[in-house]
């Protein structure tokens, strides 16, 4: 099938489906079975799904999260989100540029009463944090519905193929996000006390001791649970500059969500704003898809990501813009360039250091935020709550895994199931997970140039630690009890067997092996890779770099390893010279595309810039309100119907909190807004218990 | 020692849909105004929890005679002073699918037409015509006032409040009042957080807190707030004009009634039966299947239509179900504007009018009918049969 696909990818497989028709505005094109409406149009080189019906400003995937209501379309005739819902034979897709009709129905169909249903458990969400305490629970035959708003579990560990960090006896370091969803997903479906409601959104909870959930899209139930678990994750903060609502700029999570769920190419060249874990990471998935990465900028002097993160980026090429923000986003139907700045100390752009690159897609990856509305309800409502994951604070996945699993038994306690105390220990490693990166160290100085050993790259205190638990011989060294120390080689140059195990499994790729004992003047270097580019083959010239992608030099390669149960991680090896080797952290296989400035500047009107994008509210509605005293964000919101839209300001709230900051105003002086329900938007038939399906395919 | 702080003419209690028309008509009339309000802005008790249905078309002369003049004002704003408001003359159309409602509808129109309301009954086919989205099985016909209309409450009073800041009304939010100054049976003054106000008038417009402001000055007002719980949908084309009303009991509601607002969202609400009384406002589980069934057996189209969002508001309600408008005999200055039984959006420009009129001392004998309907001092027997 043509179209903008991602034909082959080292990492993932790419699966043979069924391909299937529908038309685009009267256009046929072709789809696969199972994707979501979005994916087959992205696929199809649509980006422009509609036209705001307020000012006529196109409208494309932004969250592909079903949380923004920016992706809507008529399908046979019926609006709805395309990024949730998944396509049929035969659909008729349209624009959603006007108001919907709704269909003609002559007969009232029997409506009935909603179930209740009672449990002990009811987790919300089945990511990490969910499934990890699902798991505990199931252990121990407690009766649980776990519900989640997609059609698999896994939250975003199922977008994630990186080698995760943290410890390897807690949560799987060293393994894939993707297959660490597998993994949790095969181990809870042991237990049979477990219900697994997929496809489930919970709606509200409600004052009266019942959650409404949606059930499989279709069907309303009413839970009445003992205990409930929040574990629904985080959202995506986002920025507010001019062109920001342009198709072509998104989430992170979104670009993700498209490239490595839905294998859909929703960009070509990519330039990232945030050099968080979340931005270096995107980077990185985005240019193992074959998808240039034009650049990176960060607002802050340094990346806030952990190094070998930004070292892989670096290695590759990509040009990281630290002090930068972004001025705009340029275009007009959709993105056809970025422009960013250099800030000052006070996050302010200087003039004349404006730089516009060409690109067709922004990703803006600035942080994320807790999905924590439904908690605060169950907390104010009285309901015996837990919270796990990014739902109660934000981190990595694996702190999200871990505190999973000792929420659950924290539940299970609770309900007199556990009769053993959380261990101590728990909790001490459930914190250590969470730290951020810590200082950056100088390396150390490379020992006798003899025999064998490996060389860590890595140079800053980050809570990991597989290297130590996976080699054989026990010779690396992290301590146990704090897993954030840099590891170190405690083997002499003979000890070491050259098992490789601890370059294929370090998630920073930056473990390398410097085997001398063949020739002490020009060593094997062997060094670890995950792109499927054509250098694979040996005796191909590849540039060698160091850590922060500084070009050694211009080697030949000597054997490619691709070993079966390294999960796709290629071991790429080098003969070099004992000056550099082991200085090689990472190897270059492509001409680089050098990222070059365009010629132009895009004139800056931050007035202009969407804040509520469902409204289309802008910065300059918003902020004369503010500066004429308005404090009170209910008022702002009745004035202007700013976060009054579909997605229940799940985007603008904190846009609209950034603009009282930028006045000197503080968050004392605010009247936050009332949150209400429902979560999100659904058919009024399925509260009447009307469940029949929507009437879909031709 | 109190804080001694200005004087004003007339101090109002509440900054909602009572209490904001009012300052505006008395700032027209030159007076010196404070509104004092718990809450951080204009309107966060219940009028934006109102839906913004506004007819004249109910059963009591007196609130007949305000809304009228309401009407006039809220659909006249726009052209007088730009704001849109997003008033709509959509109509109002109470619907009859039982014998039971035709009879109630038909003996009330009698009084409705006699009081010179625009009102026709309409038979089935003629209802059809005008809401052909209506479920037409065992439909019998309905009621059909095309003056009527609605807005939004939330810009309305907005508007009304930023006029009134205009025309030098002042309005202090998060500022609690604790306390009614008297001296010699007469009001001197508010105390609140900060101070004490001086104040020839002061007007009660608490709405649900009627009651409790009543009480600082020894008043027992027969005000209790019972809790409506209300939805509003995405925005669809075109579908009905008039706001709907549906009086058939069902089990667990009394009147439910919808219409769809300018924005093409729809709007809509349920009257609890029994009713639900006191000051919770945290959504339950029962409104959404309760209210979805109704709609769609109304209206089936609407099956389809997605719900966005739900509250609840609070209906400040009398035990006649009509409002209590008028001076305290016991206290000199002290005027009531209370108990307006979820009608206050409706009400409150022709109220606030009212209310000028007899601070200024220029009530006319038509205001002098109503203030005998409304009277605090009336013996609360009878029941508004449309409230």
């Amino acid at each position: 099938m043509p179209g903008n696909r991602i034909k082959q990818h080292p990492i993932l497989e790419i699966p043979t489906r069924k391909q299937i028709s529908f038309t685009w505005k009267g256009i046929p094109m072709e789809g696969f079975e199972g994707e979501t409406i979005a994916s087959a149009l992205i696929a199809n080189g649509v980006s422009v799904f509609g036209n705001h019906p307020k000012d006529g400003s196109p409208q494309g995937i932004f969250c592909a999260n079903g949380q923004c209501s920016q992706c809507m379309v008529f399908a046979n005739g019926m609006p709805l989100k395309a990024c949730v819902e998944l396509l049929k034979p035969g659909m008729v897709i349209a624009p959603a540029n006007a108001l919907p009709e709704l269909p003609n129905v002559l007969v009232v169909p029997p409506a009935a009463d909603i179930p209740i249903i009672d449990i002990p458990v009811l987790i919300i969400g089945g990511g990490p944090a969910g499934l990890s305490a699902a798991i505990e629970l199931g252990k121990r035959g407690v009766n649980v519905i776990l519900v989640d708003d997609k059609h698999r579990l896994g939250g975003k560990l199922i977008l994630q193929t990186h080698r995760f960090f943290g410890s390897t006896d807690a949560v799987f370091a060293g393994t894939r996000g993707i297959h660490i969803a597998t993994r949790l997903e095969k181990e809870l479906q042991k237990y049979d006390s477990v219900q697994i409601w997929l496809n489930s959104t919970c709606l509200a909870v409600f004052s009266d001791h019942k959650i409404g959930v949606l059930k499989d899209g279709s069907q309303y139930v009413l839970i009445n649970p003992q205990v409930v678990l929040i574990s629904t994750g985080a959202r995506e903060k986002f920025l507010a500059f001019p062109g920001n609502t342009l198709p072509g700029v998104f989430g992170a999570g979104a670009f993700q969500t498209l490239v490595n769920r839905d294998l859909v190419e929703p960009s070509r060249r990519l330039f990232i704003i945030g050099g968080g874990n979340v931005g270096l990471i995107t980077g990185y998935h985005a240019l193992q898809a074959g998808i240039e990465v034009v650049g990176l900028a960060e607002a802050l002097p340094e990346c806030g990501g952990y190094k070998v993160h930004k070292d892989k980026l670096v290695r590759l090429g990509v040009p990281v813009f630290t002090s930068h923000t972004i001025l705009s986003a340029n275009g007009k139907e959709r993105v056809e360039s970025v422009t960013i700045a250099r800030v000052d100390a006070g996050f302010q752009a200087i003039p004349g250091t404006e730089k516009t690159f060409a690109c067709d897609s922004i990703l803006v990856a600035v942080g994320l935020e807790p999905v924590n509305e439904l908690l605060t309800k169950a907390i104010d409502f009285g309901y015996k709550v837990f919270a796990a994951g990014d739902a109660e604070e934000i981190a990595e996945a694996s702190a999200a895994m871990f505190s999973g699993k000792i929420r659950g038994l924290e539940i299970a306690r609770y309900l007199g199931v556990e009769l053993g105390e959380v261990p101590e220990v728990w909790y001490h490693t459930g914190e250590i997970l969470k730290s951020r990166p810590g200082m950056v160290k100088s390396t150390e100085e490379p020992r006798i140039p003899a025999g064998l050993y490996p060389v860590f790259h890595c140079t800053q205190e980050i809570p990991c630690d597989p290297c130590a638990s996976i080699c054989p011989k026990g010779l690396i060294f992290i301590d146990h009890q704090d897993i954030r120390a840099i590891p170190a080689y405690t083997g002499g140059e003979t000890n070491c067997v050259g098992c490789e195990k601890c370059i294929t499994v370090c998630p920073g790729l930056a473990i390398t092996l410097v085997d001398y004992r063949k020739d002490p003047d020009f060593p094997i270097v062997s060094i670890p890779y995950e792109f499927n580019y054509d250098v694979t083959t040996e005796s191909e010239k590849v540039t060698v770099l160091d850590t922060e992608g500084t070009v050694l030099g211009d080697l030949e390669v000597v054997k490619v390893e691709r070993v079966f149960g390294r999960d796709h991680t290629i071991i790429v090896k080098v003969r070099a010279p004992a000056s550099i080797a082991p200085r090689i952290a990472g190897i270059r296989s492509k001409e680089l595309n050098q990222t070059q400035p365009m010629n132009q500047y895009v004139q800056v009107i931050p007035d202009e810039a969407i804040i509520c994008r469902c409204e289309r509210v802008s910065a300059g509605e918003i902020r004369q309100l503010i500066r004429a005293g308005y404090r009170d964000i209910n008022e702002i919101k009745a004035i202007t119907r700013a976060a009054m839209g579909a997605c229940g300001s799940k985007t603008c709230n904190s846009l609209i909190h950034r603009l009282f900051r930028d006045e000197g105003i503080t968050t004392s002086e605010i009247t936050e807004q009332t949150r209400r329900p429902i979560f999100i938007e659904v058919p009024l038939k399925v509260f009447a218990g009307i469940t029949d399906k929507r009437e879909e395919g031709s | 020692m109190k804080t001694i702080l200005p004087h004003y003419d007339v101090i109002i209690i509440g900054s909602g849909s009572i209490g904001v028309p009012a300052a505006l008509s008395l700032a027209q009339a030159g007076l010196k105004i404070l509104v004092l309000d718990s809450c951080a802005s204009v309107g966060q008790g219940s009028n934006k929890r109102a839906i913004g249905g506004i007819r004249a078309t109910h059963s009591d002369p007196a609130k007949i005679r305000l809304c009228l003049r309401s009407i006039e004002i809220f659909s006249t704003w726009q052209e007088q002073f730009g704001d849109d408001i997003e008033w709509v003359r959509g109509g109002y159309s109470f619907i009859a699918y039982t014998e039971r409602e035709e009879k109630i509808l038909k003996d009330l129109l009698q009084t409705q037409k006699r009081l010179g309301l625009n009102i026709e009954w309409l038979n089935k086919d003629a209802l059809l015509k005008v809401v052909p989205a209506l479920n037409p099985e065992s439909l019998i016909g309905g009621t059909f006032s095309p003056d009527d209309g609605n807005a939004s409450p939330l810009l309305a009073l907005h508007a009304f409040y930023t006029r009134a800041v205009a025309l030098g009304a002042q309005f202090h939010y998060d500022e609690p009042v604790s306390g009614i100054t008297i001296k010699s049976g007469k009001v001197r003054g508010v105390t609140t957080t900060r101070g004490e106000y001086g104040a020839d008038v002061v007007i009660n417009a608490a709405g649900a807190w009627a009651r409790q402001i009543g009480k600082l000055v020894n008043l027992d007002l027969p005000v209790r707030p019972d809790c409506h719980e209300a939805g509003i949908t995405e925005s669809i084309a075109p579908l009905v004009s008039p706001m709907i009303v549906d009086i058939r009991p069902r089990p667990g509601s009394a009147n439910f009634y919808f219409y769809q607002h300018k924005t093409g969202q729809i709007i809509f609400c349920i009257t609890p039966s029994p009713n639900i009384w006191g000051y919770d406002i945290n959504e339950t589980s029962v409104f959404l299947p309760q209210v979805a069934k109704r709609m769609i057996e109304v209206m089936p189209r609407l099956q389809n239509i997605r719900v966005r969002r739900t509250w609840r508001g609070l209906y400040p309600m009398t035990p006649d179900g009509s409002p209590i408008v008028g001076w305290c005999k016991e206290l000199e200055g002290m005027l009531l504007a209370v108990g307006t039984c979820g009608q206050g959006f409706m009400l409150g420009p022709g109220l606030g009018e009212l209310l000028a009129r007899m601070v200024t001392g220029s009530t006319t004998p038509s205001d002098q009918e109503i203030l005998d309907i409304l009277t605090p001092y009336r013996q609360f027997a009878g029941m508004e049969a449309l409230k």
